[in-house]
């Protein structure tokens, strides 16, 4: 109610969404990256990985970043355990 | 050594023309010999922007197909004597040059001229690379939105690709009322993301409206207004010299910035 009488309060406004969308597709453009691209990436990186731990695909997080116009690429991957060798 | 700046944006319609014009009067204002360079072939409008289209006889097309002599196209300000302008041909198409031609004629300016000012058209295409092929600089010009912001990213990596390093930002029609209801972006959000160092800011202003409509760039018909201010700042920081950027919300003072002071305390 206070938020919708003085906007410029809330935390979630026009500019800040602005600013956060601009962020995301620069680090895609920058890198040259599209969505599908990050998907596949994914998907190849959860393979190697499994290979070694064991690890729940629906957690892994791979993220685009980019600061100082130089894009990071993020991956936050919970390991359950590590296989056992052999 | 004179110094070749483009001015340039990605997106359209962003104020590529209009900073042009009003830089370039500003700098031969102050004593500079200027030369603005039409980039923007088939569409021109920087003779009409700056009221010189009577004047216009031949254009960049006739200097370099020898069909008359450079100072024959080069159009003299009515007002500023040490600044001309090169205009584009208006009936022919942007394929009616290339960047090679483009950078022998500028290089023929640059002999006599300290400041080349390319105005660049829109877009990535053939015309922007014929801008930015003389430039040693660039200005990019980019409005605090999503898209223009975006487009000025994408040509801030060409130009780099095509090794112009000095690269700086100007951000044009600021809305200060917007930004402080956090409607829209404000300057520190667009360098943050685009991360280039500023040269400028102009506010939004109905006059750059009627100027454009006179013919007179506002550095020249309303030389005490923000916006005139705001170019004549630009033109200084390109001189080098370290010039405070202007305060835009504090020239605003509505009912809505005493109000929210009232509730700020
Ligand atoms: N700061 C401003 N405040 C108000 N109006 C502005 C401002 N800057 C530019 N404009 C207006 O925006 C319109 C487009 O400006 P301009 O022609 O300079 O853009 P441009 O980037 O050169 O466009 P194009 O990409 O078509 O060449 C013009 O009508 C101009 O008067
Ligand atoms: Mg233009």
């Amino acid at each position: 109610m206070l938020e919708k009488l003085f906007p410029w309060v809330s935390p979630v406004n026009s500019r800040s969404e602005a600013k956060r969308r601009l962020k995301l597709i620069l680090a895609h453009d920058r890198a040259g990256l599209n969505p599908q691209m990050i998907e596949l990436m994914r998907a190849e990186i959860l393979e190697v990985v499994a290979r070694y731990v064991e690890i729940d695909p629906e957690e892994m997080e791979l993220s685009l970043e980019s600061n100082e116009r130089i894009s990071c690429l993020m991956a936050n991957v919970p390991i359950r355990r590590v296989k056992a060798k052999g | 050594m004179s110094r070749i700046i483009v001015v340039t944006s990605g997106k359209g319609g962003v104020g590529k023309t209009t900073i042009t014009a009003n830089l370039g009067y500003s700098l031969a204002r102050n004593g500079r010999k200027v030369a603005l360079v039409d980039a923007d072939f088939g569409l021109r409008n920087l003779d009409l922007l700056m009221g010189l289209e009577s004047r216009v006889v031949y254009t960049a097309i006739e200097a370099m197909a020898g069909e008359c002599r450079l100072e024959q196209a080069l159009v003299k300000d009515k007002r500023q004597h040490h600044l001309v302008l090169l205009p584009a041909a208006q009936h022919r198409n942007k394929e009616a040059i290339d960047p090679t031609q483009m950078k022998e004629v500028v290089g023929q300016i640059a002999k006599t001229y300290e400041y080349i000012l390319i105005d660049s058209p829109a877009g990535i295409e053939i015309g922007f690379r014929n801008a930015i092929t003389p430039a040693k600089e660039a200005l990019i010009v980019s409005t605090p939105e999503v898209a223009s912001v975006r487009d000025a990213d994408r040509v801030i990596g060409l130009l780099e690709a095509n090794g112009i390093e000095k690269i700086r930002l100007i951000v044009n029609r600021i809305k200060p009322d917007m930004v402080q209801m956090n409607e829209m972006m404000g300057v520190d959000d667009v360098l943050d993301v685009l991360s280039i160092p500023l040269v400028g800011i102009v506010p939004d202003d109905k006059r750059m409206i009627v100027a454009s409509n006179r013919g007179e760039p506002v550095v020249c018909g309303l030389p005490d207004s923000i916006p005139a201010i705001a170019f004549d700042n630009i033109a200084r920081r390109l001189e080098g010299e370290k010039v405070p950027l202007l305060d835009l919300m504090a020239a605003q003072d509505n009912l809505i910035n005493r109000i929210r002071r009232l509730f700020q305390g």
